[in-house]
């Protein structure tokens, strides 16, 4: 079931440091992309239909052709800040596999034309940051980067930026910002990065599994990448599990492998007695799939996209009926108040009152109306900000209520009473 | 008058001219600051628009934006339990409540000895091992309260 392409050498030390990496064929790739057009290795990267990992899925290939074809300086970032709640995959390939990254970063700015390039780090991922600072260090020694690299004429420099713990400085503009040395917020688009990103320099921003996959698919050529996936899907996809399932933890397989199969073959199932009571499919952002829609969906873009949620990350948050999915979504609430950067209105206030209804409903201080009112609430935060931020509060929220109606409700029965004297959230 | 050692001070420095803005040093900086005190005073903000020539505004706003930089004191071991949705299924709240107690803290608070201050924190892309928490620059991960206070004491609390 597994499919190991990016992970497969996650399980040996010796592929974190460049001699182990290069025992295993590491900047092989690299010294053949050198030797190819540009152009050619963006058409193959089109041609193997390569999908964003971080979230919004949108092809890479198609991404990079958007950027001016003059000679324009450019930047390519990697979008390293991992901060959907559920994903943990990139943390665990700059731990064991930093020259995978580094080599497919190297690839995708030749590709583009870009001298520079970040990776901008989630600030809390210390031990990625010891060991990416090593392998740079690693990389520059060899030759790999800096000037006129393996004799090519095409220089590189690549540098790492530590964020600084905020969950939007993962959204590219966001991003753009806080490398800038400003507050991390999200710019209005267009203009889209590619045409005006980091300093208002054209500007690539990609995952850190996308940059890795670029590596594979020059390898093994475009056509042999679509070999695993699905048409609209192609590749593998590095999936995050947690929750209720008895061997969490990042899996490598095939997009469209069945959520079944996922859950019950490649993580061991749930705990001995529990049933099966939803799934986050994409991350916290993504619209939460009941048990009966679980059973059904397939894990890639279109699959999903049918089940009317999202692939996002890959991050998989399985949930068993020991759980109240009330409270969960309390947790989720509070996690997007806290986040929002504050610009837009509806994105700073709507997720500030989600939060407190949905807060207010779990202690029981609250009526069924607001459960209606959730969605109305949610209903007027979507498509009207920024960024997508506003829309990953209101999407989780608006499942939830719809899907397990009948739990709200009964929990608002069961803690009847609780509620003070006219406290009501309704004028 | 206030003063961060040399080393910090040409650290500060040297970032100053590595990125294409000198804006950009100011997360980098903050860090800096944050490693040597343990926080960031208010009095660092200044110190730091003067090494890097930004006005103060900048410097507070960055600092202010972002969750990592301590604003005020914290214990010698700032243990930050996630309790976001994969931890929370996990325990993660139990267990940061239990640590809450065990030390006698509020959450945020430092205990009374200055070693320990307990936080509760957003998701930290440790979620398929959790409960887990992250005590200064290291997680700690598959925890029960008693193996979370037994790794703490080894750490010096
Ligand atoms: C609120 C928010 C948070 C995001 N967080 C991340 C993140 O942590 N990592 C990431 O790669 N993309 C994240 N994204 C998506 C990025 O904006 C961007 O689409 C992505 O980095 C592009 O790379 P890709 O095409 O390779 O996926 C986030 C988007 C939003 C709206
Ligand atoms: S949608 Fe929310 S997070 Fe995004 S820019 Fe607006 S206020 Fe900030
Ligand atoms: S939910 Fe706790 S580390 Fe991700």
């Amino acid at each position: 079931m597994q499919t190991k392409l990016l992970s497969e050498h996650y399980d040996k030390p010796e592929f974190q440091k460049i001699d182990g990496y290069k025992k295993h064929g590491g900047y092989v790739v690299l010294a053949k992309a050198l030797k190819m057009d540009p152009k050619a290795i963006i058409e193959e990267v089109k041609a193997s239909g390569l999908r964003g990992r971080g979230g919004a899925g949108f092809p890479t290939g198609t991404k990079w052709s958007f950027l001016p074809a003059n000679g324009e300086p450019r930047y390519l970032l990697c979008n390293a800040d991992e901060g959907e709640p559920g994903t943990f995959k990139d943390r665990l390939m700059m731990e064991r596999a930093p020259h995978q990254l580094i080599e497919g970063m190297i690839i995708s700015a030749f590709a583009v034309g870009s001298k520079k390039s970040y990776i901008y780090l989630r600030g809390e991922y210390d031990e990625s940051r010891r060991v990416i600072e090593g392998a740079l260090k690693e990389a520059y020694a060899a030759g790999l980067l800096g000037k006129n690299i393996l004799g090519s004429g095409f220089d590189h420099d690549m540098d790492l930026y530590m964020g600084a713990g905020a969950y939007i400085c993962g959204e590219e503009t966001g991003m753009i910002s806080s490398l800038e040395g400003l507050k991390g917020q999200p710019k209005l688009k267009p203009p889209f990065p590619a045409v005006q990103g980091y300093l208002r320099k054209p500007t690539i921003v990609n995952n850190v599994e996308t940059l890795a996959a670029v590596k594979y698919i020059i390898r093994d050529g475009a056509a042999a990448y679509r070999k695993y996936g699905t048409e609209k899907s192609p590749g593998t996809k590095l999936f995050s599990v947690s929750g209720n399932v008895m061997k969490p933890g990042n899996y490598e397989v095939p997009l469209g492998i069945t959520l079944k199969d996922l859950i019950f073959n490649v993580c061991g199932g749930l705990k001995p007695g529990r049933k099966l009571k939803a799934v986050i499919p994409g991350g916290s952002s993504a619209p939460v799939l009941n048990a009966d829609e679980s059973m059904r969906a397939t894990m890639d873009y279109e699959g999903l996209a049918q089940l009317g949620s999202m692939l996002g990350s890959g991050a998989v948050i399985v949930i068993d009926d020991s759980n109240s999915m009330v409270d969960l979504l309390d947790v989720i609430m509070h996690f997007y108040h806290h986040e929002s950067c504050g610009q837009c209105t509806p994105c700073r206030e709507g997720t500030g009152w989600l939060s407190k209804i949905v807060h207010d409903i779990r202690h029981g201080k609250a009526d069924v109306r607001d459960i209606d009112l959730v969605k109305k609430v949610s209903e007027q935060m979507m498509g009207k900000t920024i960024c997508a931020l506003s829309d990953a509060a209101a999407m989780p929220a608006i499942s939830f209520v719809t899907k397990f109606r009948d739990e709200f409700e009964q929990h608002l029965k069961n803690h009847a009473g609780s509620r003070e004297s006219g406290e009501t959230l309704h004028a | 008058m206030f003063k961060l050692s040399p080393e910090c001070d040409a650290f500060i420095k040297k970032e100053s001219t590595r990125y294409e803005t000198v804006h950009s040093a100011i997360i980098p900086a903050l860090f800096r600051v944050q490693q040597e005190l343990g926080w960031v005073p208010p009095e660092a903000v200044s110190h730091i628009s003067g090494l890097l020539k930004v006005p103060d505004s900048h410097v507070n706003e960055v600092l202010y934006f972002y969750t990592m930089f301590n604003k005020e004191p914290v214990g010698k071991l700032h243990v930050q339990v996630c309790t976001n949705v994969s931890c929370a299924m996990n325990g993660a709240r139990e267990l940061h409540e239990s640590l809450c107690k065990h030390f006698n803290v509020e959450n945020g608070q430092i205990s009374k000895d200055g070693k320990v201050t307990v936080s509760k924190v957003e998701c930290l892309g440790s979620c398929g091992t959790a409960p887990m928490m992250q005590v200064n620059d290291n997680y700690y991960e598959n925890l029960t309260t008693e193996s979370a206070i037994r790794k703490l004491k080894e750490l010096g609390a």
